[in-house]
């Protein structure tokens, strides 16, 4: 091991030792534990619990509408920090500032009024309903609310990468004598699509985990609009420790695997800058 | 002595930073740490203020020895490249901190603060934020905060590495005219020769980690120990001549050596002054083609170019120039007055290759 | 004269930029499809939450808020708040001063552990406490055998939005602590400051509006926090009953009448995340423009000499 180098600045150890303490006590251990219970199952078991057809149909909801919705968001994410950081038009500081909205707006709070807006009664539902688009209690309303939750995490990660790229190297493309779709499609596009990809990635994981505004929107009917997290807490209500058990270890590994290719993701995006 | 160093090393890992330094600043003195960056200088000053550790050796500030004294208790007064003022702190707490941490009386403190602003002319400024300030404004502040409870010794790292090269020239004779009033031990880090050798008493030249020399500006110009400080210090014109019958030769040029045997190979150095030149091509010896003149301010370079096609650089002053009434490309006879040994092949130099040869024996011209 | 030369600029300038801009009818077009994606999916549902609280009249809300249930959830949920942000705060900063000060190996594996509650479920993160203190759970026995009560109950509640805010401070202040790098804090070394000194006048000022941002977000999580909540409450009315465990509930028991008291609850949580926003917006106004103040006077004073 290498000699550590030398700081002069104190503290370091009761620091550490704080955070690691910390760390420990109120995230690692916890988790540890659900990962303990979920070994105490044979693998039987295990599988059994988590790949009876309604875990099946919950996980291909959580899933399909996560990716579905993150999709959108980064389609019209992308669109939208476009426009916030090249165009100037009236309100958009405004907009700018409202899209961490979702992020601050508890996601209850945000599920009841998605539900409200959409049902058939509703400011949206009014004229969506008599067309066959129902977003409210269906597999739609789970896309609807996802979409929304997820909404920051594309703008806000493209949005420094476009405000820090430098106009010179669309001049230069332009000098040359490409146009702007040449230039947009073989110049910008490459550079930002890494970083679209970890927004989208961002996305994809907050939604996967996404349960309160779910909760309000879906009905949570089983095989259709029953999500992965809202299975857990069922299992949990019937005092069937085991099958949550097993249910949110799944989950969990996802969200680890989602977590570290984030970092992937992150680290392959910091290769276009500088 | 004031500070001094006792076969001081650091290696960071595996790279030696600095190799086995011995050298000491005498009480009140202003002495400059010379050399190309990465050279281990700010490393050094970093070491004896406390903010790096030496691997091995000792450090002693005022005859004690202070390895093992922390960085708050060694009464030492540093001064960062780029400052590192308080960015949330006015101008006049900048400088109170330390003697609020000290726990002087807030008359005391008031009195010491504004004795300083009058003494480095920042009255009016104390209660600017650092980012209202320019930057010799927010480098005299900076020297104020270091000095502000007396320290024993004055650190700057490259004090004058983040200014404008216009006002840095102001700064460097400010710096002077307060080290004399307050007459503190001040050790500085410069990359920059020329202001090393305008401010400090005495310069001590680092490379690759190593102590290459100390000595006065003067000394260290004229009797450089090594090509390496021949080269750092200022311009110097430097070839690689074979010795034949007690003559060393390179092309057209001989340079007298009788005391080497043949086929020793010598490095000879000799400065741009004392390259002579004239239009008179009878007066002296070698022929060359002026190729060049660049003009830097009141000095002239000239560019010669040999028959041979060796090229040697000349530096005379603009009436010189005038009076000679040089051109690009005239024909020119030329000497070279006065040169030394800089190094020989395979060995250490002997002592009496050590000092500077007239070259062909003239009359000794001051420089 | 001056008229001409500063149109011939302007002319001169928009002829320029066209290289690099895309034709005004491409831009419009652009603009109209984000705004109508951010009108109908920011400011409709934002609106909706205080229109739907308010369709009743000013009288029905306010009874609905001082409804001594709801009244009840609101106090719990500050008081869960209270508890919860000042301990991840103590963590954020200590986290942040050992890894933005220092270096040292795993460094990458501790902030990824960090961020780890970000990526988990918020249920499954209840669910982990209730393993560990449940009736079930390792703990439940001995935590039974001696009365004291955690899941169901609020420590159960504090240690579940403990660990769904856990990252946020740290978050916040690692890049602000990294940024500001450690040369102001070695000049208060120097000076003869102590580590407490030197934290406390030097690098506490220096990332406080960074600290601001992080401790509003993290408090406007712990205030919203659903799911992990949830699990973990027992959401026993007028106990364990957070404001958005009772705003579920009350949507649940008023689907009829159309939620309105559901709504007026939610409309607290919705200001408390515009108030997060307006706090945001300063606080990015303000750091942009300190920077632009300290770029000025960098210029003014290039421009002097």
């Amino acid at each position: 091991m290498a000699e550590k180098k030398f700081n002069p600045l104190p503290g370091f150890g009761l620091t550490m030792g704080y955070t690691l303490f910390y760390l420990s006590a109120l995230v690692l251990i916890p988790v540890a534990a659900l990962f303990l219970k979920a070994f105490q199952l044979s693998w039987h078991d295990f599988w059994r619990l988590t790949t009876d057809p309604r875990a099946l149909a919950a996980y291909k909801l959580t899933f399909g509408a996560s990716l579905l919705a993150a999709l959108v968001n980064a389609i019209f994410g992308t669109l939208l920090a476009w426009i916030l950081v090249r165009y100037e038009f009236w309100g958009k500081r405004f907009i700018d500032a409202l899209v961490d909205f979702p992020f601050a707006l508890p996601t209850a709070v945000a599920g009841l009024t998605l539900c409200s807006l959409f049902a058939g009664n509703g400011w949206l539902g009014r004229f969506l309903v008599p067309l066959g688009i129902n977003g409210a209690y269906t597999r739609l309303a789970v896309i609807i609310a996802l979409t929304f939750v997820g909404l920051p995490f594309v703008v806000r990660t493209l949005q420094p990468v476009l405000e820090n790229l430098e106009q010179e190297v669309e001049e230069a493309a332009a000098t040359l004598g490409a146009s702007r779709w040449r230039t947009f499609f073989s110049i910008l596009a490459p550079t930002l699509f890494p970083t679209v990809v970890t927004g989208f990635a961002l996305a994809f994981a907050r939604a996967v985990g996404e349960y309160g505004s779910i909760v309000f929107v879906s009905g949570n009917r089983i095989y259709e609009t029953e999500i992965a997290p809202y299975l857990i807490v069922i299992r949990l209500d019937q005092y069937d420790y085991h099958g949550a058990t097993a249910i949110a270890a799944v989950l969990m590994l996802i969200s680890f695997a989602i977590l570290i290719s984030i970092n992937w993701l992150e680290s392959w995006a910091s290769h276009f800058e500088r | 002595m004031s500070i001094e160093l006792k076969n001081v090393s650091k290696k960071f890992g595996e790279v030696a930073a600095v190799n086995s330094v011995n050298f000491s600043v005498k009480e009140g003195e202003l002495m400059a740490l010379l050399g190309p960056s990465g050279g281990g200088k700010t490393t050094v000053l970093r070491m004896i203020a406390g903010l790096e550790v030496p691997t091995e050796g000792d450090i002693f500030i005022r005859g004690k020895r202070v390895n093992d004294i922390s960085v708050r208790k060694r009464n030492i007064g540093f001064v960062f490249q780029n400052y590192a003022l308080f960015k949330n702190m006015n101008v006049f707490k900048n400088i109170a901190f330390g003697l609020k941490i000290k726990k002087w009386k807030r008359a005391d403190i008031e009195a010491r603060v504004t004795e300083l602003l009058k003494l480095l002319g920042l009255d009016g400024l104390e209660r600017r934020y650092p980012h209202q300030l320019s930057g010799g404004q927010r480098q005299r502040v900076a020297i104020a905060r270091a000095l502000a409870s007396k320290p024993g010794v004055l650190l700057l790292d490259e004090p004058f590495g983040a200014v404008d090269a216009k006002i840095r020239q102001e700064l460097r004779e400010w710096l002077v005219h307060l080290h004399k009033d307050l007459n503190v031990t001040t050790l500085f880090v410069t990359h920059d020769q020329e202001e090393a050798m305008e401010v400090s008493d005495r310069i001590v030249i680092f490379s690759k980690g190593n102590l290459e020399q100390i000595g006065a500006p003067r000394e260290v110009y004229e009797q450089p120990v090594n090509e390496f400080v021949a080269r750092f210090i200022g311009v110097m014109n430097v070839l690689e001549v074979e010795v034949r019958k007690g003559v060393g030769r390179v092309n057209e040029l001989e340079f007298p050596a009788p005391t080497q045997p043949d086929g020793t190979r010598l490095r000879i150095g000799f400065r741009p002054y004392a390259v002579q030149v004239s239009p008179d091509l009878a007066l002296y010896r070698y022929r060359a083609v002026l190729r060049r003149t660049y003009f830097l301010g009141i000095m002239l370079r000239l560019e010669l170019e040999l028959p041979s096609g060796l090229t040697l650089r000349s530096r005379i002053t603009k009436e010189e120039y005038a009076l000679l009434g040089l051109r690009d490309g005239m024909n020119l006879s030329l000497q070279i007055r006065t040169y030394r040994v800089l190094a020989r092949e395979g060995g250490s130099l002997p002592p009496e290759l050590q000092t500077a040869y007239e070259h062909p024996p003239t009359i000794a011209e001051h420089i | 004269m001056a008229g001409t030369i500063q149109s011939n600029l302007k002319a001169r300038r928009t002829a320029s930029r066209r290289g690099t801009e895309e034709p005004a009818f491409v831009k419009w077009t652009l603009i109209t499809i984000g705004l109508a994606f951010a009108l109908l999916f920011l400011l409709v549902p934002l609106v909706n939450v205080f229109y739907q609280a308010l369709e009743k009249g000013v009288r029905f809300y306010l009874a609905a808020l001082t409804e001594p249930d709801s009244w009840s959830a609101i106090r719990l949920t500050l008081i869960i708040a209270a508890i919860s942000v000042p301990l991840n705060v103590v963590f954020g900063l200590a986290a942040a001063w050992a890894i933005a000060k220092f270096e040292f190996r795993g460094k990458a594996i501790l902030i990824t552990l960090i961020d780890l509650p970000f990526a988990v479920s918020p249920v499954v993160s209840g669910l982990v406490f209730v393993l560990l203190f449940g009736m079930q759970g390792y703990f439940g026995q001995w935590l039974d055998d001696h009365n004291i009560k955690i899941i169901f109950a609020v420590p159960g509640m504090v240690m579940a939005t403990i660990f769904v805010t856990f990252p946020f401070v740290a978050r916040e202040l690692i890049p602000v602590m990294q940024a500001t790098g450690s040369e102001q804090e070695q000049a208060a070394l120097t000076l003869g400051a102590s580590g407490w000194q030197t934290f406390w006048h030097v690098t506490l000022p220096s990332v406080k509006w960074g600290l601001l941002y992080g401790v509003i977000l993290c408090n406007a999580r712990a205030m919203g926090e659903f799911g992990a909540v949830s699990v973990v409450s027992g959401k026993i009315a007028g106990q364990t009953q957070t404001m958005p465990l009772r705003v579920e509930e009350l949507y649940n028991s008023s689907k009829l009448s159309g939620g309105t008291a559901a709504f007026a609850v939610a409309s607290l949580l919705a200001l408390l995340a515009l108030f997060t926003l307006g706090v945001k917006t300063w606080v990015e106004w303000k750091t942009r423009r300190n920077y632009e103040l300290a770029q000025r006077a960098e210029a003014n004073f290039q421009s002097q000499i």
